[in-house]
């Protein structure tokens, strides 16, 4: 093998790298403590909702209600979490709880994830409009300021996802509970037999993802101010896009939590920079999909020669 | 022309002068407009409108650029990191037509402390540095009702075409018609329907509710559902009321074609797509230094029996009467305000 193949971070790495350039070039405003910060901070949510959703990918599986989930978790913080900070902590709380409880019924029923998260997605959705059902709420004032702090020489939002991406890496990749989290997504009927509940770890994925999926909600609201019910929809789909372009797998235990949240960062700079491009709406959107191809497409070649070599 | 009226022209364009130049040069200045949705005729319009108001702005040296963007997938996330795009791009002004009325105020905040004029119409912002250009929808209802009772003094029984139901904007309009009818008690409203502002489900709706209905005198309407409400009359093999119009280009051609065989009388009102453009004017009289209130109202887009064969002509098929808005009529909004 390899290095590229062998060091699945290093193209996650090299495409920022290349698109940061190139943005750079063209907007040479984004290059300060200002234009970084307003380049990146509303790619710390998605973030966050890319590590929940890398967790769900983990263990095989995949969730499809990771946008609707950070939209009510955002709707909650806006409303409940404002007006009465006991009362929301427990409902955020409750929260994480529901989302255990779906990986284990996932798992002990043998239901595909890829639809009851689908199924939970309309109930997230539901559960949403009945908090707020029309765009409002408050962020907590604590939060505002912490996700508007400007701490010296680093932007907040650099700095933001460097923690995310420290963190995650200590927990899922050097921690022992977190190898055997990725064993489940790598080969569930070993770690069962090595004596570990199966049901367990998933409810231990699933609620670390909706823990992750809290946060998102959170950070996000502390950027816009208020709620909306619809507000992180798309976050399903960036989410999954993220994962597979941060250097993971569809296959379950091969993933990169630092490679998720660069593969956040990707995509909310690609369309930063299709934007400075001045490019047609009409065609933004399909060539934000051919910069996903393009990446894949490159990691498959690199992966392809490894073998070969 | 008397000699006191050219004196009194000769006065006001002084005066016009005077303001403008009291007014800084805005020919340096870069306006854009970050637009969440592309998808319907309307918003098509709306976008024509504002590129040739942006072309002969430019080319007029009034302002240095004024871009529009749109968003691909009409979500308030990708508008907001659209607006923190426009702050590094290193516009002076933003306009707005917002996916969501509050969860775009994160962004928009940041440009206003980066010193950015952010103004916002038809989707509206509630952060409270940004200006608005918003419709009065109750307006719309209660002038409905003022006009029928200009042409029907004596009164008379009167059917309601809703909009979508649970909708804001349906809400607005009905409750200015029913505020109308207050006002004038020689009115009555004896059925209600919802048309969905399509002209295929007002005319199924009302078609349904005519047989148990009295003698009709008037209908008001809130737009796109006026023809669908003829076609059911007609049908019926009842005698056409006094049908209230929304500017469709299809509601115009029959209206035009009644005159001609009948005579036919009535008005259309709605809100012009042009409503870009009011917004650009009013962009570029904050950036000249005009004090301008935070809160003001689109003027609607009304059409009488005058000026039919002109706006039918002007409107292409299928789509919306349209006008384009000028410095000088975002000057009379920004006084009426006042």
């Amino acid at each position: 093998m390899n290095v590229i193949a062998r060091h699945r971070i290093i193209l996650p790495v090299v495409s920022l790298a290349v698109l940061l350039a190139a943005t750079f070039w063209l907007q040479p405003r984004a290059m300060s403590y200002f234009g970084l910060n307003l380049l990146f901070n509303l790619a710390v949510p998605i973030a966050l909702a890319t590590i929940a959703q890398m967790l769900i990918i983990m263990v095989n599986d995949i969730d499809l209600s990771v946008g609707a989930f950070v939209s009510l978790a955002a709707c909650v913080t806006a409303t409940i979490l404002n007006d009465t900070p006991a009362l929301g902590v427990l409902v955020l709380a409750l929260m994480v709880a529901g989302y255990a409880a779906m990986g284990v019924v996932i798992h002990r029923l043998e239901l595909p994830a890829i639809v009851v998260t689908l199924g939970m997605s309309f109930i997230w959705g539901g559960l949403a409009l009945f908090v707020l059902p029309s765009p409002g709420g408050t962020s907590p004032g604590w939060l505002r300021t912490l996700m508007t702090v400007k701490p010296p020489l680093i932007p907040a939002a650099v700095l933001a996802a460097l923690l995310i991406g420290g963190i995650t890496h200590l927990m899922i990749m050097r921690s022992g509970l977190g190898t055997v989290l990725r064993g489940v997504g790598g080969n569930t009927r070993s770690v069962a037999r090595a004596g570990w509940s199966v049901t367990r770890l998933k409810a231990l994925a699933y609620g670390l993802a909706g823990f992750f999926g809290v946060l998102s909600g959170m950070a996000l609201v502390g950027l816009t101010t208020s709620a909306d019910a619809n507000i992180a929809l798309r976050y399903t789909l960036l989410s999954i896009a993220g994962v597979i372009l941060g250097g993971g797998e569809f296959t379950g235990g091969k993933i990169s939590p630092v490679g998720a949240v660069i593969g956040a960062l990707t995509l909310t700079l690609a369309a930063s920079f299709l934007s400075f491009l001045r490019l047609s709406p009409d065609w933004q959107i399909g060539a934000q999909g051919a910069i996903l191809i393009l990446v894949l497409t490159a990691r498959l070649l690199f992966n392809r020669k490894g073998v070969a070599a | 022309m008397t000699r006191k009226m050219m004196l009194l022209g000769a006065a006001g364009l002084v005066a016009a002068t005077g303001a403008a130049q009291a007014q800084s040069d805005t020919s340096g200045m870069r306006i854009a407009l970050s637009n969440n949705y592309a998808g319907n005729s309307w918003r098509q319009a709306m976008l024509q409108t504002w590129q040739e108001t942006a072309e002969e702005a430019v080319s007029e040296g009034v302002v240095a650029a004024a871009d529009a963007y749109t968003t691909s997938e009409n979500q308030a996330t990708e508008q907001a990191a659209q607006i923190q795009n426009m702050i590094l791009q290193g516009y002076d002004a933003i306009v707005v037509n917002a996916a969501s009325p509050t969860a775009l105020n994160g962004a928009i905040a940041e440009a206003c402390n980066a010193g950015l004029t952010v103004v916002s119409f038809d989707g509206i912002v509630t952060e409270p540095c940004a200006w608005r250009i918003a419709v009065d929808f109750e307006q719309m209802g209660r002038e409905q009702v003022a006009y029928l009772a200009e042409q029907l003094p004596e009164g008379g029984n009167l059917l309601e075409i809703r909009g979508l139901a649970g909708v804001f904007v349906d809400e607005a309009i009905s409750a200015g018609v029913h505020d109308g009818v207050a006002q004038n008690d020689q009115f009555e409203i004896v059925g209600s329907v919802n048309g969905d502002w399509a002209q295929d489900v007002a005319q199924k709706a009302v078609s349904g509710v005519l047989p148990s209905l009295p003698e009709i005198a008037g209908v008001v309407t809130q737009g796109g559902d006026g023809y669908g409400a003829a076609q059911a009359f007609e049908a019926a093999g009842r005698d056409t009321p006094l049908i209230i119009l929304g500017n469709r280009q299809d509601e115009l051609e029959w209206w035009a074609e009644q005159r001609d065989a009948n005579g036919y009388e009535t008005l259309s009102l709605s809100i012009a797509p042009g409503v870009a453009s009011l917004a650009f004017w009013v962009t570029q009289q904050i950036l000249a230094g005009e004090d301008v209130p935070k809160d003001l109202t689109v003027p609607f887009l009304t059409i009488t029996q005058d000026d039919l064969d002109q706006a039918l002509a002007d409107t292409p098929e299928g789509s919306v009467a349209n006008v384009s808005y000028s410095r000088e009529d975002a000057q009379q909004v920004i006084s009426d305000a006042r």
